[in-house]
């Protein structure tokens, strides 16, 4: 059975998908990572998809319940690395990823989750009342 | 229609709807497809394939390459015997859902693609014909 490895880096996970994933995979990765937040107390979740050739609707799915999952436990989600063809091809496929932070290289994905994270602690209950 | 080439494929596993994908993938680019329509085409496949697996328990996937005389492209007849569909118009509205997708299979795909055909008959099956042309 394929397993998608989660690598903890400080208070972040970092993963990097790179199988085209069938959708069991996907929903592994998706409770996997929910529990690994969890467990380790991240504050950040960067999901590196730049091997992904293709997000259809249910992985694009699976993105936005980790995101949304991860938001619950207090912490960010960052999507990095999608490939031009596939932002083209998702937008038409009508998925906007509602709430899902991207950026376009793993470099300023971490530059984003520290600053995110930061501002967390700066001002507490700084969430509160955000609706994105 | 000229078709250039035939292939059958199974569709009765998640696993059956990532090989779908992979071999659309390989005959889009056979038929000269760029990046982008390459990726419009294995992801509309990707989101029907998935319905016939889920909802149609299962079936085949066709894949032709066909010519029209001008342009070549790439046609995929997706089919199951499955309990069918009993209103189309309502299945191909975005975000209508029987299942725990997102609703934007059928509508999403037929976006993605430049023919989109559906035929249904409850208790029967249904039948989805995607074609994109170079």
């Amino acid at each position: 059975m394929d397993r998608i490895p989660i690598l903890k880096l400080r208070d972040l996970l970092l993963v990097t998908i790179q199988v085209d994933m069938h959708d069991r995979l996907a929903l592994q990765l998706q409770d996997e990572l929910t529990t690994r937040i969890s467990e380790t107390g991240a504050r950040g979740v960067l999901i590196d998809i730049s091997s992904l050739d293709i997000v259809d609707s249910f992985i694009g799915r699976m993105i936005a319940n980790i995101a949304a999952m991860a938001r619950v436990l207090d912490a960010q989600t960052v999507v990095v690395g999608m490939q031009p063809a596939v932002a083209i091809t998702l937008v038409e496929l009508g998925l906007t990823l509602p709430g899902v932070r991207t950026a376009l290289n793993v470099d300023k994905g971490m530059a984003l989750l520290e600053s995110a994270t930061r501002e967390d602690e700066d001002v507490p209950g700084a969430d509160a009342g955000r609706t994105d | 229609m000229p078709v250039a080439r035939t292939e059958s494929l199974e569709l009765r596993s998640a696993a059956d709807v990532v090989s779908v994908r992979q071999v659309v993938r390989t005959w889009a680019i056979d038929a000269g497809f760029s990046l982008v329509d390459q990726t419009k085409m294995v992801t509309a496949a990707s989101e029907i394939a998935r319905n016939t697996v889920d909802y149609g328990g299962g079936g085949t996937a066709v894949l032709e390459l066909i010519n029209d005389g001008v342009r070549r492209g790439l046609r995929v007849v997706f089919e199951d015997r499955g309990p069918g569909i009993p209103d189309i118009q309502q299945a191909m509205t975005d975000h209508f859902t029987t299942g725990n997708g997102l609703g934007l299979g059928l509508g999403g795909a037929r976006r993605l693609v430049n023919e989109f055909h559906i035929s249904s008959r409850v208790g029967e099956g249904t039948r989805v014909t995607i074609t994109r042309w170079k």
